[in-house]
């Protein structure tokens, strides 16, 4: 397995040892290294359960109960659709098969060309403009697949 | 002269339909005119069918124009919209749409009129007369009045909100904390999200108040991390409450203390079950807690805890300010109050309608809803998320009231409603409610772990022809062992909707049903 670079396990220290003394920090530890590299890679996990007093075993169980929280790097940008029922009322089925054709990946993978990561989401809050996607924390609704098309080719450029 | 104000939402709802770029053609069309403009982003008034919506403040209050594109926006300068004149958008004055005049608004009475993240503002409209007041009160007082009002937990489990509170403050510890579910995960459901962009500092008031009555010094909200906007807001108005010293160490020269922090979730539908989010806010894998200990004796870190969903917090400035009586007043039976209910789905005129309890599913479906979407007849409604049972039409005229709808086998919960039209597949929504509950188990009761994906597989059987009628059985075997023997709602619940789809739309559940669908 390749191991990640000195800087970045730099930057996993440095997070941690700001945020230790926060009452139960280790997801907003988890949260503050995702958003620095990307996703929690595994060698973030001996680092961020010695800072802590916890177990790898215990760090290890947290970044692996949620969702959010990835262990792979993420492609340029994520694309996360809604597979929830009012998302579904309006054709969010539809919307994942095409979306899943048209990136050529499944849920959880990243295009070839690492520009895309598609994962799946149980609710964005905005079933009154179903379906809805996010895309980088950006929020879409009423997703045909011609406007997937259309978020898809914007983000490419 | 003057500036002229015009109101283009921030909420997410609005911006996922394009409000941003609506707001940058009318502030870029005005620089070029020379016109003076003040722009002001409030949170949506909740009719999502119209957003993004527009609003100009005019000699006669605030007009409205929607849904409005930025290629509409040439056309409202050429049509002077400025000064609230006609356009095929144009909607008049916005408090006269029959939509929003019919509902009876007390948590979301500033949404989508205010700027979120200004205190004053918030105090301008009536903001901060809750807190005010409680200052003055006692703690019992308070507590009392929270009672009184007969507020129920407005997350879904509608458990008595005054009885936490008397609970907590009854405990003589230290340290006490007042945590805010924010985890609102139920599809169909986005008021929580509403209130926290349009209107953060009712949500951070109520929690205020909440401290003073308890004697609890620390808030936390636990956000879900799929809320990105509702961070910023809720971040940006705490920060401004700070400012104001509406919060921190002497809460308006009280001499006492109130500080609040927001911590994100991780995408784990299970963390809105109020022991796994105290899990979580402690920085754990969000697994259920047995209970007892309740966590208004043994709560976060051990300590006496209120856990409360935002719109109960949200309801609580009102109750406080105008008494528990005047809020009493609205509702039926053992529901007081308002319920800001949510329109989804499959809906025409989908978005948030505040009204108290009583008003009937149907009134909400076809006199604010208008229908379906699709134009086709409306099957199936799933209230209360994915928790919730089915209700076919002929239920329809059940009122919105936590007995009513638990006497036909449904629940309110957060009050969110999905419509399905004549296309659905019923036997498919009971496989993905038995999906799901295996995706968003937390593992800790085999009943809940194992059972969905059996679940799962027995009706995929069933939806194949594969001894239909045996394992049919063998379905609500299942559905029973989850509801007895599962530690949390999750498990269960889950059999829900699986148990009133197979009640109400046994037809689906037939092979054939699906051969014919299948094409």
């Amino acid at each position: 397995m390749k191991s990640i670079p000195t800087e970045e396990l730099e930057t996993v220290r440095r997070i941690v040892a700001d945020m230790k003394d926060r009452p139960g920090p280790c997801i907003e530890v988890l949260h503050a290294v995702q958003a620095a590299l990307g996703y929690v890679p595994a060698e973030a996990v001996p680092v961020v359960a010695e800072a802590l007093n916890l177990s790898r075993a215990e760090v290890h169980g947290v970044v692996t109960f949620y969702h959010f929280f990835r262990e792979t790097p993420p492609g340029k940008h994520t694309v996360h659709i809604c597979r929830a029922e009012a998302c579904q009322s309006m054709g969010a089925n539809a919307l994942v098969a095409h979306a899943r054709k048209r990136l050529g990946v499944d849920f959880h993978e990243t295009t070839r060309d690492g520009v895309f990561s598609l994962e799946p989401v149980f609710c964005l809050g905005n079933c009154a403009l179903s379906p809805a996607a996010m895309i980088d924390g950006q929020l879409y609704g009423r997703v045909t697949p011609e406007r997937f098309d259309q978020l898809v080719a914007e983000n490419k450029k | 002269m003057t500036a002229v104000t015009v109101y283009v939402p921030c909420d997410a709802a609005a911006l996922s339909v394009g409000a941003e770029e609506v707001a940058t053609a009318i502030s870029a069309e005005c620089a070029a005119r020379g016109i003076e403009l003040k722009l002001i982003r409030n949170g949506s008034r909740g009719a999502c069918w119209l957003e993004p919506l527009v609003e100009v403040a005019t000699a006669k209050g605030r007009v409205a124009y929607g849904p409005v594109t930025a290629a509409d926006v040439p056309s409202l300068f050429a049509a002077d919209f400025l000064n609230g004149k006609a356009h095929q958008l144009f909607l008049g004055r916005t408090d006269e749409i029959p939509w929003f005049a019919s509902q009876q608004r007390l948590t979301f009475a500033r949404v989508g009129i205010v700027d979120p993240g200004s205190v004053a503002d918030y105090v301008a409209n009536g903001g901060y007369q809750g807190l005010r007041r409680a200052l003055s009160m006692t703690p019992q007082a308070i507590v009392q009045a929270v009672l009184d009002s007969g507020l129920r937990g407005r997350g879904g489990a509608a458990f008595p909100t005054g009885i936490k509170w008397k609970t907590v403050l009854e405990q003589m510890v230290e340290q006490k904390y007042v945590t805010c579910n924010a985890d609102e995960g139920d599809s169909g459901t986005f008021s929580d999200r509403m209130l926290m962009e349009g209107d953060p500092l009712c949500l951070i008031e109520g929690m205020t108040i909440a401290g003073i009555a308890v004697g609890a010094t620390q808030g936390y909200i636990y956000l879900r991390a799929e809320y990105p906007h509702a961070y910023r807001a809720l971040n940006n108005a705490i920060a401004a409450a700070y400012q104001a010293r509406y919060l921190g160490s002497d809460v308006l020269g009280s001499g006492k203390r109130f500080d609040l922090e927001v911590r994100l979730g991780a995408g784990a539908y299970i963390c809105g079950e109020e022991t796994s989010m105290l899990q979580s806010l402690e920085g754990k894998r969000g697994e259920v807690r047995v209970r007892p200990p309740l966590p208004a004796i043994n709560g976060l870190f051990m300590k006496p805890t209120i856990v409360n969903n935002v719109i109960t917090f949200g309801s609580v400035p009102t109750i406080i300010q105008h008494g528990a009586e005047a809020y009493k007043n609205f509702g039926m039976g053992r529901s007081r109050g308002t319920l800001p209910l949510q329109l989804a789905g499959n809906i025409k005129r989908g978005g948030l309608i505040e009204r108290a309890f009583g008003i009937s599913l149907r009134e909400l479906l076809y006199d604010y809803g208008g229908g379906s979407a699709s134009g086709r007849p409306i099957r199936a409604v799933q209230v209360g998320g994915p928790l919730g049972a089915f209700i076919p039409a002929s239920q329809f005229d059940v009122l919105i009231d936590y007995e009513a709808l638990t006497a036909i086998g449904a629940l309110l919960g957060h009050g969110g409603i999905v419509v399905f039209d004549d296309t659905v597949d019923m036997a498919e929504m009971a496989r993905y409610a038995m999906e799901f509950c295996a995706v968003e188990s937390c593992g800790k009761c085999t009943p809940c772990r194992i059972g969905s994906t059996r679940g799962v597989e027995v009706i995929e059987k069933i939806m194949k022809g594969i001894d239909s009628e045996r394992n049919l059985a063998l379905l609500e075997n299942l559905c029973d062992t989850m509801i007895v023997g599962s530690l949390c709602g999750l498990g269960g619940m889950t059999p829900f909707p699986v148990q009133s789809a197979i009640k109400h739309f046994r037809e689906d559940f037939r092979a054939k049903a699906h051969l014919l669908r299948a094409g």
